[in-house]
């Protein structure tokens, strides 16, 4: 039996009740829907409303007892949907692999990496987390449990409707992805500090692809000549003889993956002030060098945030919003004007987030394709918010971009319209597989996605 | 759905042509509002095509609503619910001042029947909703006039008295369902209900308790007064030795 729960995103946004039902895979078709539906839940880690489905059913995926196995000759691996990251990386990083792709923290499921797409740093040569996904087991409206693939021509279309379908073609409860095989534990990661976006701008323009993996952490909350400032960060997964050169002490454990646990923070009001923030910033800004090569483990570089368990809670009661869009590489005017505009909003937090994005994956409504991508975290609580995130909505689609779904908590049904031309495509087989509505969630219904 | 930073996408207001709740719905306005149901007594005179006009796309319609009619308001939400959808945002704004109950018990019984009954049971009514769809606010206008009742018009704030304290229980009883209630206490609003009588200290207009609502609803709180200086003046007032509130009151 389910237990009644207030449910949010990782941003404390927009809060709404429903039964959450925690079963394993054979059980799934067995959860009552009811006339608010039911949708599947991971870790949460989405920052708005589609892990939640208020007055109806939440299905939280039980891993079994096996839920992990791994093909060492093949590479890859079969996992059952429930299972975080940073499990499955402490089995699978001490054999020698990686996941192919992971996002800025590893307390995601595998469900939740495939029903957001998930893209990370390495997303202009590897693309996105659905990319690698060589088949799912996914149980449909009609209680029917179906293996699908993207070569399996009569499933090809429900699965691409899956792959960053925000759960709502049905609940995934396995699935087999290729492994990035990998001889250390470490990344070689080369840090540039750069003085404006200019710089910025023109470094990752030009040099992305000599790594595998690249993003810049970008201040947006000074204001004046630094608007911009950044940091630079390209790195590949570091070999046995680049320990050898750089940290031959990492050498005796190459391949140990045991991240500590957390510390937490407490319940506070809003922290997160204006001063708080420029001071952060200052600090992280000065605190990297002009150039420099580091060894970063592989949590380190992939989630450094991971480090601080729940801090979301410095944002308070109010809860807080986290801005993705992505614009084509011939809309660079449009990103400057986001950057100033944001900059002289003065209300963005922290570190903002500036990467360019490769190819699309096929997915109908993943979020990567060519372009820039920005991400910047603001603070819901701050009066006068929605005048000024309409109009970067709508810079953002008439510049022939679109907003991440796992992070949007505030858009309209328009503004998603714009950003998916293929979005009717896919209400068209989301339809087909559940004619009568069981699968629905808050951001559905917000977003009129069904 | 209410968004991340509480707009709403519906809206629904009992007692469709109260001044203050036009003004909440303006002040609600932005690209996420769609749909806006008037609940009026006289839909003929609602004039939907006019606050449709203020709005910058919602669609403003006009549907027959009585306080009074206490059996149908569980079928008046539920088809409400079934046109439009979840209910993000219901101002129970219906009301009305009552100058002659003081002298006429059948006008006081009525003015109750309005002002708390209607209250009561449309209010219940709409917490079922919300509660069902795990989500949503209920936005009662309640009245500082029924946190002490005056020589003046005691009737009246007898009803918003008892408005204030079921309201106020109601919130407590949705706690953890997802649904909220907040009671807005204002003083003395220029409105149609007010006209022709001479400002009280502390008077605003329909806007600045509109701008109050959308501020507390972006706090979540539970209770908001309007103007919120009235919150200290009536700490204080509240207590005030008797001979001291009869000669404020005249
Ligand atoms: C600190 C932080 C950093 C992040 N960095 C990145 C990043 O770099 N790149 C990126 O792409 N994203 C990033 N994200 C977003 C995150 O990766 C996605 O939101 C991801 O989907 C969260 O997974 P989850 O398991 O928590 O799923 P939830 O948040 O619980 O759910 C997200 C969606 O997945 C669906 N879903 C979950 N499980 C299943 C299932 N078994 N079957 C079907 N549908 C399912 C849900 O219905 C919902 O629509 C970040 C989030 C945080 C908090
Ligand atoms: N104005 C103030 O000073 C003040 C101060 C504190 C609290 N309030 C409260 O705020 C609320 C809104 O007031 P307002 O100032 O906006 O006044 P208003 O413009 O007069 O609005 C009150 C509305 O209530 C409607 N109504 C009355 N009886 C009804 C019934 N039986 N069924 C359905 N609707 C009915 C009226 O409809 P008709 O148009 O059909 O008559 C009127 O549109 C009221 O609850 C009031 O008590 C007002």
């Amino acid at each position: 039996m389910g237990h009644q729960e207030l449910l949010t995103g990782w941003g404390r946004t927009s809060a709404t009740s429903a039964t959450v039902e925690s079963v394993g895979a054979d059980d799934v078709a067995q959860v009552a829907s009811g006339q608010r539906g039911a949708i599947a839940r991971g870790l949460g880690r989405a920052y708005g409303d589609p892990a939640q489905n208020g007055g109806g059913a939440v299905i939280r995926v039980q891993p079994s007892a096996n839920p992990v196995w791994i093909d060492t000759v093949e590479s890859t691996a079969t996992v059952d949907a429930g299972v975080s990251f940073d499990e499955l990386l402490r089995r699978i990083v001490p054999h020698g692999f990686f996941v192919p792709v992971t996002p800025g923290t590893r307390f995601i499921t595998v469900g939740g990496a495939i029903a957001s797409d998930v893209h990370g740093k390495g997303h202009h040569r590897d693309l996105t987390f659905g990319h690698h996904v060589l088949s799912l087991d996914i149980v449909l409206a009609d209680g029917s449990e179906r293996t699908i693939g993207p070569d399996a021509d009569a499933d090809a279309e429900l699965y691409w409707a899956t792959i960053g379908g925000m759960g709502l073609t049905g609940v995934i409860t396995r699935a087999t992805f290729r492994l990035l095989r990998i001889e250390t534990n470490r990344c070689l990661v080369e840090t540039q500090r750069l003085p404006d976006l200019e710089a910025l701008i023109a470094a990752m323009s030009d040099g992305d692809a000599d790594h595998r993996y690249s993003v810049a952490w970008v201040d947006l909350a000074t204001k004046g000549s630094t608007v911009g400032r950044s940091i630079l960060e390209r790195g590949d997964h570091a070999t046995l003889d680049d320990l050898a050169e750089h940290a031959p002490k990492a050498l005796r454990n190459p391949l140990a993956f045991a991240p500590g646990s957390l510390a937490s923070v407490p319940p506070v009001p809003n922290v997160m002030n204006r001063l708080a923030v420029r001071t952060f910033n200052e600090l992280w800004f000065r605190k990297a060098p002009k150039q420099h090569i580091g060894t970063p483990t592989l949590t380190g570089f992939f989630h450094p945030l991971d480090g601080v368990g729940d801090w979301n809670r410095f944002y308070g009661t109010s809860g807080f919003l986290q801005y993705q869009f992505v614009v084509p590489f011939d809309a660079i005017d449009t990103l400057r004007e986001i950057v100033d505009r944001v900059v002289a909003n003065g209300n963005a937090s922290v570190i903002s987030v500036l990467k360019r994005f490769g190819a699309e994956s096929g997915g109908f409504l993943s979020f990567p394709k060519p372009g820039w991508t920005l991400t910047f975290d603001l603070a819901a609580g701050v009066p006068g918010l929605g005048p000024f995130l309409a109009e970067l909505d709508q810079l953002v689609v008439n510049a022939g971009g679109r907003h991440y779904l796992a992070k949007d908590a505030h858009t309209t049904p328009d503004i998603i319209r714009a950003g998916y031309p293929r979005l009717d495509a896919w209400k068209a087989i989301r339809r087909s597989v559940d004619p009568d509505g069981r699968w629905a969630s808050d951001q559905a219904r917000r977003l009129d996605l069904l | 759905m209410n968004n991340a930073i509480h707009q709403p996408q519906t809206v629904v207001v009992l007692g469709g042509k109260s001044d203050i709740a036009r003004a909440i719905v303006v002040a609600l306005d932005s690209a996420s509002l769609r749909t806006v149901v008037l609940g009026c007594r006289n839909t003929d005179t609602a004039d939907a095509a006019g606050l449709e006009a203020q709005l910058s796309g919602a669609t403003v319609t006009a549907r027959h609503f009585d306080a009074t009619d206490h059996a149908g308001h569980a079928d008046w939400v539920s088809a409400v619910a079934s046109d439009h959808g979840d209910l993000d945002i219901v101002i129970q704004a219906f009301g009305q001042l009552g100058l002659d109950a003081a002298d006429d018990p059948v006008a006081a019984a009525d003015l109750v029947n309005v002002n708390y009954a209607g209250a009561v049971s449309s209010g219940l009514a709409v917490a079922d909703r919300l509660r069902a769809q795990g989500h949503g606010v209920l936005v009662a206008l309640s009245s500082v006039a029924g946190v002490r009742t005056r020589a003046s018009n005691f009737v009246y704030g007898s009803t918003k008295a008892g408005l204030d304290a079921f309201t106020t229980g109601l919130g407590h009883a949705l706690h953890g369902s997802g649904a909220r209630v907040m009671t807005v206490r204002p003083g003395m609003v220029r409105t149609s209900m007010t006209e022709g009588m001479d400002d009280a200290p502390f008077t605003v207009d329909a806007v600045d308790v509109a701008a109050a609502t959308v501020n507390g609803l972006r706090k979540k709180k539970a209770v908001v007064w309007a103007p919120a200086k009235l919150q200290g003046v009536f700490g204080l007032l509240r207590f005030a030795p008797d001979f001291v509130w009869r000669k404020l009151d005249t």
